[in-house]
């Protein structure tokens, strides 16, 4: 009799564990070896042949001294506000649109649902140089809303709400129908409860890719003081390359935001994750 | 009030359609015609013809550009699509602490690819940590410059792009490998099949598709680098400027003085007509298989 499929050998048991443990040393151990840079002090040889890898006195200066030579919590700021507004944007915009094209019906509808596909093939990249003279034209150039505006309704998460949305039970919005419903009551008491999972799936990607993004925020700002803080880091790479400890410093201030926010909301991505929304 | 609107279902797909309009539809059309004009950053331009496409035929730094990404592609594309499935074999398994393992190997997808190209640049300085343990166990007698050669350099950022995209594939796989029936796996185990026939015939048709689909997106976004080659390289692209892809011309063409909005929009055309070409490959296969 073959062993039961759910119940590993000790020794496969054993293996995994060994091989879980390998891949955690190598996809998690170049942020903790960038952590631990960070909190080295001045006198810690941090090129030594033989790297330690914990500080011998853990020190926050190296913090205090990026903050001082370039505005970092204004970079902060900044990268907040544009995830803000994306969110926010993506929230609202693609929700009632994913609602609009996945339940009503509408003259034109089908048109608009094979444009908002068709962009899909549309690599951003390729758009981003049109997409500045679009933004340079509504006298948005290097301002902050100039970096938001564009992706605060993606067209992706539209159909990833349509998915949803049609995905919840027609019977219950047939009853709210029968009940004299009218589209915002459909849409706040039968859609919305039912689509939670796929809407905090797009929350999350948007508040990531607008906080993450590069090549954008590179290309409509000039101001280094409406930096975000992916510009400002390579900025800070460019000025301080001399001293790794203040670039550690940096890009800890960068990336443990985004930990916090993902290690708060991972459950209800991995629920969503289950449930089909990355499937693509 | 039963009175329906028929404005209704626009007040809720309008804005979604503003946006479709004038950030999508409008700024495709533009890059054709910005592609036949001279537009320069800080504005005017005017109908030149042909004469940006003529530009990029003689384009040496283009060459480059697109010699990089069809190595990107190739490495990426057999790296990416194997390893994040074996890694959602891995993970797929509910062990006691397998959710902490998931999030941790899923870090290195939420960090920005800037924060990741620093680390990394860090780590393989020529007095950085591969380097400095490296020369410890005597494995090299002077430091690898992974970040001033220009095929090593080239390769550290392929090594950054599949480092990043493990844990973004594997997910997708894990999510795959949850409808592959587990009462076939569970059947194939009871007859005696050993773990690895079966993996070619159970777990390998069941995420065929899901394959393909990965190939695709590894494809695409392999042709789209920009920023680890960007950091990695200080925005210089490299020795001799030999590094740069394709979106880092178009990045360096959009700005400045020596800017020119119209001959970027010819590369984001080309761009486009390149990552179009694994998109029409996935459909081919799909009408094949259908």
């Amino acid at each position: 009799m073959a062993r039961g499929f759910s119940t590993p050998s000790p020794a496969e048991r054993a293996l995994r564990y060994a091989l879980l443990l390998a891949v955690l040393l190598l996809t998690v151990g170049p942020f903790l070896w960038e952590l631990s840079t960070s909190l080295k002090g001045a006198g810690e040889d941090v090129y030594t042949r033989t790297p330690s890898f914990l500080p011998d006195r853990p020190t926050l200066a190296n913090y205090a001294t990026v903050a001082r030579t370039v505005p970092v919590w204004t970079y902060a700021a900044n990268s907040l506000l544009v995830a803000g507004i994306a969110v926010l944007g993506n929230a609202v915009g693609a929700t009632a649109a994913g609602f609009a094209l996945a339940r009503l019906r509408f003259r034109g509808a089908r048109l608009v649902l094979g444009l908002v596909l068709a962009t899909l093939v549309l690599p951003g990249e390729v758009t981003v140089v049109s997409q500045y003279v679009t933004v340079r034209s509504l006298g948005l150039a290097d301002t902050l809303l100039g970096v938001a505006l564009p992706g605060a309704i993606g067209m992706l998460n539209v159909l990833l709400m349509r998915t949803a949305f049609r995905a919840v039970p027609p019977d219950l919005d047939a009853a709210a129908l029968v009940d004299g419903a009218n589209v915002w009551q459909r849409l706040v008491h039968v859609g919305l409860p039912n689509v939670r999972g796929m809407l905090s799936v797009v929350v999350i990607f948007t508040f990531i890719g607008a906080w993450d993004d590069f090549l954008w925020p590179l290309i409509v700002l000039d101001d280094p003081n409406r930096y975000t803080l992916t510009v400002g880091l390579q900025y800070l790479n460019g000025t301080f390359s001399a001293n790794p400890r203040l670039i550690a410093a940096g890009t800890m201030i960068a990336f443990l935001p985004i930990v916090a926010v993902f290690a708060a909301l991972q459950r209800s991505f991995f629920r969503g994750v289950e449930e089909g929304a990355v499937k693509g | 009030m039963t009175h329906r609107r028929r404005y209704t279902p626009w007040l809720l797909v309008g804005p979604a359609v503003l946006w479709l309009a004038v950030f999508n539809l409008w700024p495709s059309v533009n890059t054709v015609i910005l592609s036949f004009t001279s537009a320069r950053p800080l504005g005017g331009g005017r109908f030149t013809g042909l004469a940006n496409y003529h530009r990029a035929l003689g384009d040496e730094q283009l060459a480059d550009a697109l010699v990089n990404s069809l190595v990107y592609l190739l490495v990426c594309l057999p790296l990416l699509t194997v390893l994040p499935l074996l890694l959602a074999l891995l993970v797929e398994r509910k062990l006691p602490g397998i959710t902490f393992f998931r999030t941790a190997f899923y870090t290195p997808v939420i960090a920005s690819a800037v924060v990741v190209a620093l680390i990394w640049g860090w780590v393989l300085d020529d007095r950085g940590l591969v380097n400095g343990l490296a020369r410890e166990v005597g494995a090299i007698t002077h430091p690898v410059p992974f970040l001033t050669d220009r095929w090593l350099l080239l390769l550290s950022a392929i090594a950054l792009t599949v480092w990043k995209g493990l844990g973004y594939y594997m997910v997708i796989y894990l999510s795959a490998l949850g409808n592959v029936g587990r009462e076939l796996h569970e059947a194939a185990a009871v007859d005696g099949a050993s773990a690895v026939r079966r993996f070619w015939h159970v777990t390998l048709p069941g995420v065929r598709a899901t394959m393909l689909l990965v190939s695709v997106l590894i494809s695409v976004s392999a042709l789209r680098v920009f920023s680890e080659l960007y950091v990695l390289s200080d925005g210089t692209g490299g020795p001799g400027g030999r590094d740069m892809s394709v979106v880092m011309l178009i990045q360096m063409y959009s700005r400045g003085f020596t800017g020119h909005l119209g001959y970027a929009s010819a590369l984001s055309l080309l761009l486009f007509a390149v990552t179009v070409g694994p998109m029409l490959v996935l459909l081919w296969i799909d009408r094949k298989a259908a």
